[in-house]
């Protein structure tokens, strides 16, 4: 594990965007403090399961029946922008379901649930890093923060990596989203780089007959390529 | 083909995005917040319906080592309103002074297994978390110099595009005055990441996002 990581590349979004509005109040307005990494930011927990339980990479087969949508296979692997894998890091997802709505208390919008799809999933990679879950490709919804605002089709992911510092939540989008182009969010990471939460459709994935493949990297801080006097 | 994920010449970090508000049901798991024993705090099921609670609720261990505290605050906007939909995250090290990390190699000091150092919490419909946890021993920091007790913290959720990432120090936390990373913090703010002890084992560490009372952020 490195000593050190680098810090946060030009693909960053800023905390305050105002194009989304619950930046304006949320977003602090000091700058940060650098301080060095410690001990405290390189080191992690590692130990997922024993935080969060077992996997669960099959997100249509948590209740009786299966849930109405399109099945979808996302792949892909956890690298560290040097390229090296991550492996045994936890992957947590949550989702809406395919008519673009959460099983959650405070979303109340004119779609249906599913009582077949929670959207809650958690997978854990391999030694080279890859990871493989199954769910149906949900839906686009309204929000309030401009009027008519759609958020694009997404799937959430957070995951810890191996240390505090390379704490990661993002959210994947699909291709050939109209909503993409006008999103607030996805447009707080400036171009072109926005375009590395755009998965890619994959028809060596794509299983026959059973569902669409698509293909998904996730990129973490890697070591800090700055000699250590320089980074001082 | 335009520009996605798989294009060699886009490789980098993955951008931050926001939780979002419907987290809940997929994040804090019951007991996430109470690194020490079986409490069942830090989840919301109010807010996730009947037959979809899918998360994990936090197992029996043995006894931590250390002295049990909680550390409970609220978060607030830039208009002192309370956040009630933040994630507020914790990372420390055990009494002893040793991450329970494959990166922490220094095997002279014990390590407790079923101390993860880890913890989750979500905030209620006030703004409120609170961890039960062991105040961490001293870690060392840059050069020679020794740490005073603290856990790093991550605040997510809707509105934050990215992880905040603070500190909490303890007003009678040993080296307090020669720590080098409060010491970066200025002097007028600093007050802002140590938290006040509200009884003997009640520590309060309140979060302000925004504000006269900003709480210092960090750039790791």
């Amino acid at each position: 594990m490195p000593d050190r990581y680098a810090r946060e590349d030009a693909g960053q979004p800023p905390s305050l965007h105002p194009a989304y509005a619950s930046t304006l109040a949320r977003s602090p307005r000091q700058p940060l403090v650098r301080i060095p990494q410690t001990l405290t930011e390189t080191t992690g927990p590692g130990d997922w399961d024993r935080l969060m339980g077992p996997a669960m990479a099959d997100l249509t087969t948590q209740h009786a029946g299966a849930p109405i949508g399109q099945r979808i296979i996302v792949s892909g692997r956890v690298l560290d922008e040097s390229g090296r894998p991550a492996p045994r890091t936890v992957i947590e997802i949550w989702q809406a379901n395919a008519a673009g709505r959460y099983v959650h208390a405070n979303d109340q919008w004119d779609a249906p649930l599913d009582p077949n799809f929670t959207g809650a999933g958690r997978v854990v990679t391999d030694e080279a890093g890859a990871y493989r879950y199954v769910t149906v490709r949900p839906g686009a919804y309204p929000w309030k923060n401009h009027p008519n605002a759609w958020r694009p089709a997404h799937i959430h992911l957070s995951l810890l990596g191996p240390a505090f510092a390379t704490r990661l939540a993002t959210q994947m989008y699909f291709p050939d989203d109209p909503l993409f182009a006008i999103d607030p969010i996805a447009g707080a990471a400036p171009e072109p780089y926005r375009r590395r939460m755009v998965a890619r459709f994959d028809l060596a994935t794509t299983q026959p007959s059973w569902a669409l493949g698509y293909l998904f990297d996730i990129v973490l801080r890697g070591p800090d390529a700055t000699p250590a006097d320089a980074a001082a | 083909m335009s520009l996605d994920n798989q294009s060699p010449e886009l490789f980098g970090q993955t951008p931050w995005q926001t939780l979002g508000p419907f987290f809940h049901y997929g994040l804090p798991w019951k007991g996430g917040a109470d690194l020490v024993g079986d409490r069942d705090i830090g989840a919301r099921a109010d807010l996730i319906p009947a037959g979809h609670d899918r998360l994990r609720r936090q197992g029996a261990r043995g006894p931590i080592a250390g002295q049990v505290v909680d550390i409970a605050g609220f978060v607030f906007d830039g208009e002192g309103a309370a956040v009630p939909d933040a994630l507020v995250e914790i990372w420390q090290a055990n009494a002893a002074g040793r991450y329970n990390s494959a990166s922490d190699r220094r095997e002279a000091i014990p390590l407790e297994a079923d101390f993860t150092g880890f913890g989750r919490a979500a905030t209620g419909e006030d703004g409120a978390y609170r961890f039960r946890t062991i105040l961490p021993g001293r870690v060392p920091g840059p050069g020679n110099s020794l740490q005073a007790p603290h856990a790093a913290m991550g605040v997510m959720g809707r509105g934050l595009l990215k992880r905040l990432v603070t500190r909490i120090y303890f007003e009678d936390g040993e080296g307090n005055d020669e720590d080098p990373v409060l010491a970066l913090a200025p002097a007028d703010r600093r007050a802002t990441l140590i938290a006040r002890r509200q009884s003997p084992a009640v520590y309060r560490f309140d979060i302000h996002l925004q504000g006269a009372h900003e709480t210092v952020f960090f750039d790791v």
